[in-house]
């Protein structure tokens, strides 16, 4: 199992439902957010392109912030979750440090907390909240392992890039273009 | 032209608008971890050469701060986490693959060397010192034997610790400065200089302090050649190790990097040591100082400036 997102560009308008989704799912602490909303523009007036991406923690399958983790709060979950045990983790910032994404922060209460890929609601059959919650249903998420996903499906199906492959992290969150 | 902006306002504290999750604390434990590799790391080759009368501000005098050098720095670490009462878990596990986890390990082994290499030699730095429990006494008889063994961990294990305060930076490709293996070498080479220049604050020999300066001269000529090596290797590299190079050509840290790194703490007391030896009369601890205080700014200035630099988007 390989747990994966795909996040369609075309189809996202940046309304921030995502990470307000987040917040109050997780009840990630006031000033901090999990995931966000990129809004990229290229060109010049009036020949412009637009793009919108719905950013959070990667889960790479070669995640520096687990390799560099000193007590092994950083692990993998089963899909391939990267998820930060609590009471393991010391709060050195090691992880935050090594993450190209800058996916992760302190949480007030001393440990790192990051995306889950809401995991709590995974074992219950349920979509992380996000892709539950986008108003244009612009989020896939699945098993990549299952040939019937919908994100495997969207993934046969259009063209698509990750961010930063260069840095050799091997992300898992897709963004359709 | 592309304009990147985060649309739902992204602002998590220490991670935006640019990364600043490591302060003062972490430079400062690198700074004290490398100067204390440095000293024993000469106190044991001295002593395995059998040089420990010749050089016995080296070998007996210098390490008696390292055990308060290495406390401070360990509380620095200490300071620097966010969740403290966590600490312990560090040393439930042993993972190879971080080098903050081998660097704890590490840490684990040589603080309490340091503490019996001192302890071994303070009855000759402190006369009148009196160990008073008998206990304590049977310890340093005990340990007395195996001094040679002692001082042959040592030699390794500050050698590993000095390679570490590097590596532990270099480990990052987040960060594209500190993403280059010659962080371990030069924050070695800079905690063996900086040892070197405590070796000779401490000195009253002036053979003693000639070969040290001697050292100290070598081991910056190697540390300049290494941070030149850096910048050229940057240079050559990706786009975002020439922006990480460009902090330092042009950019933000270049005054204080080269003025206060590479001017005052490398080439001034080179300079200054050069002309002792060639028979001038200089104050040996002005270049001495000025050794050390270079050793913390390049810490300094590699930390902080590490967290600024980072991948295109």
């Amino acid at each position: 199992m390989r747990y994966a997102m795909a996040v369609d560009t075309k189809k996202c308008v940046g309304c921030s439902d995502c990470v307000v989704a987040c917040q109050t799912e997780n009840n990630v602490p006031i000033g901090f957010c999990r995931d966000w909303v990129v809004e990229v523009t290229d060109g010049t007036y009036p020949i412009l392109e637009l793009e919108l991406r719905s950013e959070r923690c990667n889960h790479c399958d070669n995640s520096p912030c687990v390799r560099c983790c000193p007590t092994g709060a950083s692990h993998y979950e089963k899909g391939g979750v990267v998820i930060v045990t609590h009471n393991k983790c010391i709060g050195c910032g090691a992880c935050i440090a090594s993450c190209p994404y800058d996916a992760r922060y302190a949480h007030p209460d001393g440990y790192v907390d990051k995306c889950t890929f809401c995991l709590h609601r995974l074992e219950k059959g349920l979509l992380p909240a996000c892709v539950a919650t986008c108003p244009t249903k612009c989020m896939y998420f699945g098993d990549l392992d299952d040939p019937k996903s919908p994100v495997s499906v969207v993934l046969k199906n259009r063209k698509h890039k990750t961010l930063i492959p260069e840095a050799g992290t091997k992300p898992q969150l897709y963004f359709l273009i | 032209m592309r304009e990147e902006i985060i649309v739902s306002g992204r602002m998590n504290p220490n991670i935006d608008p640019f990364l600043h999750i490591w302060h003062w604390q972490i430079p400062l434990y690198l700074f004290l971890g490398g100067l204390a590799a440095g000293i024993l790391f000469f106190a044991a080759l001295f002593y395995l050469r059998g040089k420990e009368n010749e050089y016995r501000a080296s070998v007996k005098i210098a390490p008696m701060i390292v055990p308060i050098l290495l406390v401070i720095g360990l509380f620095a670490l200490f300071l620097d986490l966010k969740h403290k009462a966590y600490f312990w878990q560090l040393y439930t596990v042993i993972r190879l693959q971080s080098p903050m986890g081998w660097g704890a390990w590490t840490l684990m082994i040589i603080t309490p060397l340091a503490f019996i290499w001192a302890a071994l030699h303070i009855k000759e730095v402190f006369p009148k010192w009196d160990w008073k429990y008998q206990w304590l006494k049977d310890m340093e008889v005990f340990f007395q034997k195996y001094k040679k063994v002692i001082a042959w961990l040592l030699a390794i294990y500050s050698v590993i610790l000095g390679v570490y305060t590097g590596i532990l930076f270099s480990a990052f490709n987040a960060r594209p400065l500190w993403n280059t293996s010659i962080l371990g070498p030069l924050f070695l080479v800079s905690g063996l200089s900086t040892g070197a220049a405590t070796a000779i604050l401490f000195s009253k020999n002036h053979e003693e302090r000639k070969t040290f300066a001697r050292i100290d001269l070598l081991l910056i000529a190697i540390e300049l050649f290494l941070i030149v090596h850096m910048f050229m290797g940057f240079l050559a590299s990706t786009q975002v190790q020439i922006d990480a190079a460009n902090l330092f050509l042009g950019g933000p840290y270049t005054a204080p990097f080269w003025m206060l790194v590479v001017a005052m703490g490398l080439i001034l007391p080179a300079v200054l040591e050069a002309l002792e030896l060639i028979k001038f009369k200089i104050p040996v601890y002005i270049p001495a100082i000025l050794v050390l205080f270079g050793g913390i700014m390049l810490r300094f200035i590699i930390a902080y400036a590490g967290q600024l630099s980072r991948w295109l988007y």
